[in-house]
């Protein structure tokens, strides 16, 4: 029985694979300017920034991240009241209409790294996966900067 | 209608426009305002509390009189906006160079659970060495947030873990311990180096 589940499983995952050409929308989505902060070990979440460009002529939804580096990675925004107080919260899934970009960066979205497997360190990268709603994906390396980086460039 | 009845509608008409606009006078600007959570902070003579800065020395708000001061709340869990300020607040201190010399720039955390003087001890050394860290027992937390009407929430998160609301507005204070200016989160920095600078130089003149 475990065997026929296997082969059913291969046979699934190689259809879905076929279909890979198939999906409108995400595979026009550029990452640019990609960066995270290093960790102090690995009891604090990370975060990292990025801008999301859609270049195509469709709206892409950007449903989750994936990543080895954490178990719990989120987009979240932060958000500060007319009182100045700050809180943060998960986003949700983010729509990008065409010719759009949508900008992860300090103080406004970012992708939250929670529960993170390893510590962040500063000079290593690691790989996160954007996931669409479309069923596309794309990999991105972001490169870990000092703790007290400001943007992309350190 | 006649005359005197047209006028006395007139007159109630009128009436019911003042009363309206005291009420809305009242309950907005006058005595029934609600009180404000962004007031300032009071002057630093005036406040009270105990905390441990990073190198394990007790302070208290007596120690930022003397010098001008800059102080900040946050916490070393947070992911963005905390960072970010420190990031913020250390280029804005080398932009000032030696002017900056004898401030006070204090970070006072809002999560002494997590943020011991060991944790602050670590997280400030990654930022300009003006910056000292403060933490203490969770009531001269509140004693001091309520001088500097700071506000602070704890807050579950979805991993089961929890991240603290804060307010994540830079506070300046001159060297007589004067309530300066604050920088708001995001200010940018064509407009928080003039303000710092503002506080440094007060020293000899009025209070604002």
């Amino acid at each position: 029985m475990k065997k026929v589940l296997n082969g059913l499983m291969a046979t699934l995952m190689f259809v879905s694979g076929a279909a890979m050409p198939a999906f409108a929308g995400s595979e026009d989505v550029v990452v640019e300017d990609a960066w995270a902060r290093a960790s102090i070990g690995v009891n604090r979440p990370g975060a990292a920034y990025m801008i999301i460009r859609n270049t195509g002529d469709e709206a892409v939804t950007l449903t989750g991240l994936r990543t080895d580096l954490a178990m719990m990675p989120d987009i979240h925004q932060t958000s500060t009241n007319a009182e100045g107080v700050s809180s943060m919260a998960p986003a949700g899934e983010i729509e990008i209409a065409p010719g759009e970009a949508v900008s992860l960066e300090p103080g406004g979205l970012h992708a939250m790294l929670m529960r993170l497997q390893r510590p962040m360190a500063e000079g290593e990268s690691f790989s996160l996966t954007l996931d669409f709603s479309d069923g596309g994906e794309i990999m991105v390396e972001v490169p870990i900067l000092g703790i007290a980086a400001r943007g992309p460039e350190g | 209608m006649n005359r005197r009845t047209a006028l006395k509608y007139a007159f109630a008409g009128i009436a019911a426009i003042i009363l309206t606009l005291v009420v809305g006078w009242w309950q907005v600007d006058g005595p029934g305002a609600p009180e404000q959570a962004g007031l300032r902070p009071v002057a630093l003579s005036e406040m009270e509390f105990r905390l441990t800065d990073h190198a394990g020395n007790e302070v208290g708000p007596e120690n930022l009189i003397g010098s001008p001061s800059m102080v900040f709340f946050g916490f070393t869990y947070c992911p963005d906006v905390c960072p970010t300020t420190l990031s913020d607040i250390s280029g804005w201190l080398d932009d000032l160079g030696e002017e900056v010399e004898g401030m006070n720039v204090v970070f006072i955390t809002v999560d002494p659970e997590r943020d011991t003087v060991e944790a602050m001890a670590e997280y400030v050394g990654y930022f300009h060495p003006l910056i000292r860290g403060w933490t203490g027992p969770e009531e001269e937390i509140a004693r001091a947030a309520r001088g500097f009407r700071a506000r602070y929430e704890r807050v579950p998160r979805e991993d089961g873990d929890y991240t603290m609301n804060h307010t994540a507005s830079v506070f300046l204070f001159d060297a007589k311990g004067r309530f300066s200016t604050m920088i708001d989160y995001h200010e940018p920095r064509e407009f928080a180096v003039p303000k710092i600078r503002r506080a440094l130089n007060k020293e000899t003149e009025g209070a604002t």
